[in-house]
């Protein structure tokens, strides 16, 4: 009988002991005589469950359990021995049936934890390279079409819709054109697209391909962040063997197509998630903000026409060109269509990857999924969309998460980061961090987001220590307004929605009761 | 160091592989480089340094053999990081953005890690390490510096 055990190399699961745990298996598994196979697979996001071990005992499904200790693993060992997995106290079940998972509806994330994330012929079992196919059997315009009716909008956080960002690049004129992907994640409370390299590199490998084909680009680069090393040797260890087996290169699947792909690494900063800035990174320049118009689709990398999208948006084409776009646009709510990975982080017990149809309650995600906090305490605050989120109020969870009803509430959903805070969190101290980042990562390109930082974190400086007076908190508001409307991109133009929101939603905390500084606004 | 200019020089936006190898390979990015590296990328002196300065990656000067990270970010704050940033220094006698004068590691402040669901997050060199507090800090770094 074989069997095959799975345990994940994952950045978080290794945070957590998969490493340490996976060297305890190899030792008691040796002292048992146990044979097997060993399996360093990439994390299916349930990180409440790390480490998660998998074991695959011939025809049966995979059974899992978790989180693994390094001194549970000899008794695990035992318990595959005599076959008695259900007495082990970290057994979980098959693992289709966690609930945690099982709930979800994965089309991006779907191979994600299913294997060795460089094992090409495994990705194909899984339907992988399906989509390239398709779109090798369709024109340019076909494919762009398809996009379209999927729906699909730019998951990086401004939600653009793709379809349109694609044709635009495609009636463009130019000799060359380029497809950029944007793997700086640099959003506190995002981890979706570090999962997906770590995981499932082949996907994006494929979605960027299908780009390429769809807008007649020839080459791409994917700009990673530095702080990512276990996701640049997944993707350059997965573009070898994708080389090698000829679904990258001079002639795509015998097709006489070409598509060449290059990792790139950014070097530690935030603003270089910004797409222009990007653009700018990549050319070798300082990493400093361009100002739009000319749009990317029409110049972009070193002047040509260019498709700048997000890891996920890029990966999702793939399952929307084997699938169909009519089948993703099938899952969501009015224009949010298909499916969002979101990212449940912070003060959360059950913490990780959920990617569900848009529309599910944000009190849903926080409770059916993640537990509850981890102190045990009552949430108090949650932003959403990443550092450059609204901080919602506990009075505010009931929110449907998508595009439109976060705009309305007067938030984003940005990358679908969602960090969780309990009653212990000073609200002030959070505006404070939120003007004293865009201080020290502003590009420096535009005034209001170079100077209005620093003289916001300033007026913060008086509230956090109570020092402040209620023209401060009239300042700061008119700080906010010219920074929204006067910075040349999202950092300085967002930096006063968690600031603001906080002001709003926790007024109790910026030294001034009844909400003082409304009336005297 | 100039073969590895004139290399990243002939490929599209070769600027920053370049300092990032020079980096891996010498620790650091000399001053007395920025020149050569200027000439070979047909760049002025001033805009390279004006690269290398941009990025919190670069340094320019000797660095400690070690780093120890503590991302201080809003997830990492909502499950504890505060504590850890005001109490580390006490912990392991060295102030952020300095150097441990015996143990030859510098202690600085990031700004996300990816590990958000498991915070707060700490890296250690190249390893990142999940739901750390100060207690069991202590014994990371001392492992890490005993390697």
């Amino acid at each position: 009988m074989t069997i095959t055990v799975y345990i994940p190399q994952d950045t978080t699961a290794v945070s957590v002991g998969a490493e340490r745990v996976a060297t305890a298996f190899v030792q008691a598994a040796l002292n048992a005589e146990l044979s097997y196979t060993l399996v360093r697979s990439g994390s299916r996001g349930a990180f409440g469950l790390e480490p998660l071990i998998e074991i695959e005992v011939g025809a049966q499904g995979r059974l899992a359990f978790g989180p693994v200790s390094v001194d549970a693993v000899p008794s695990l060992v035992t318990s595959i021995t005599e076959g008695e997995y259900e007495r082990h106290s970290n057994y979980l079940g098959p693992v289709n049936t966690i609930p945690w998972l099982e709930s979800q509806t994965r089309i991006t994330f779907k191979r994600c934890g299913e294997g060795d994330p460089t094992d090409l012929a495994n990705y194909c079992a899984l339907g992988g390279y399906r989509g390239l196919e398709r779109a090798l059997t369709l024109s340019p315009q076909a494919i762009v079409e398809e996009i379209k009716v999927s729906g699909l909008r730019g998951r990086g956080g401004a939600a653009f819709p793709t379809g349109i960002k694609w044709q635009t690049v495609l009636d463009a004129h130019g000799e060359q054109k380029y497809i950029v992907c944007n793997a700086d994640e640099g959003d506190s409370g995002t981890f979706a697209d570090r999962l997906l390299m770590e995981a499932d590199p082949y996907q994006l490998i494929e979605g960027m391909t299908i780009s390429g084909l769809a807008v007649g680009a020839t080459k791409g680069f994917i700009y990673l962040r530095s702080e990512y090393p276990r996701a640049q040797k997944m993707l350059e260890r997965a573009i070898d063997v994708a080389m090698a087996e000829g679904y990258l290169g001079a002639d795509l699947c015998g097709s006489g197509q070409r598509f060449e792909l290059e990792v790139r690494m950014g070097a530690g900063s935030y603003i270089c998630g910004e797409e222009t800035a990007l653009l700018n990174s990549l050319e070798g320049k300082r990493g400093v903000v361009r100002a739009k118009p000319p749009l990317p689709a029409i110049k972009g990398l070193f002047g040509k026409p260019t498709v700048v999208n997000n890891v996920l948006t890029l990966a999702s084409v793939s399952s929307i060109l084997a699938d169909g776009g009519a089948e993703y646009a099938r899952h969501g709510v009015d224009r949010s269509k298909g499916t969002m990975p979101l990212q449940l982080a912070g003060n959360i017990k059950n913490g990780g990857l959920i990617e569900v149809p848009f529309g599910v309650s944000l009190n849903k995600v926080i409770n059916k999924w993640g537990g509850g906090t981890r102190s045990g305490r009552p949430v108090r605050a949650v932003q959403v969309g990443g550092p450059l989120g609204a901080y919602l109020s506990s009075d505010q969870l009931d929110v449907p998460l998508t595009y439109e009803a976060l705009a309305e509430l007067g938030g984003m959903l940005g990358h679908g980061g969602i960090v969780v805070f309990d009653d212990t969190v000073d609200m002030a101290k959070q505006a404070h961090f939120a003007m004293d980042f865009c201080a020290k990562e502003s590009c420096g390109k535009c005034t209001p987001c170079r100077i209005g930082a620093v003289r916001g974190r300033e007026v913060l400086d008086r509230v956090v220590d109570s020092t402040a007076s209620s023209n401060d908190l009239i300042l700061l508001r008119d700080l906010c307004e010219t920074m929204e409307q006067a910075s040349l991109c999202a950092m300085g133009g967002l930096t006063p929605l968690p600031v603001k929101s906080a002001m709003d939603n926790f007024p109790e905390d910026f030294g001034v009761t009844d909400n003082q500084y409304e009336v005297a606004v | 160091m100039a073969q590895s200019a004139a290399k990243h020089a002939a490929s599209q936006g070769g600027l920053l592989p370049c300092l990032h190898e020079i980096q891996a390979e010498l620790g650091y990015i000399p001053n007395e480089h920025l020149e050569s590296i200027a000439t070979a990328f047909s760049l002025s002196t001033a805009e390279v340094h004006g690269v290398v300065s941009f990025y919190h990656d670069f340094r320019t000067s000797p660095s400690a053999r070690q780093s120890i990270q503590i991302c201080c970010a809003e997830a990492c704050q909502a499950s504890g990081s505060r504590e850890l940033e005001a109490g580390v220094a006490d912990v392991l006698g060295v102030e952020f953005d300095e150097t441990h004068p015996a143990d030859n590691y510098r202690l600085e402040r990031v700004y996300c890690l990816g590990n958000c669901a498991c915070g707060p997050s700490v890296r250690i060199n190249d390893e990142v390490y999940g739901r750390v507090e100060l207690s069991s800090l202590r014994q990371l770094v001392a492992e890490a510096v005993q390697s």
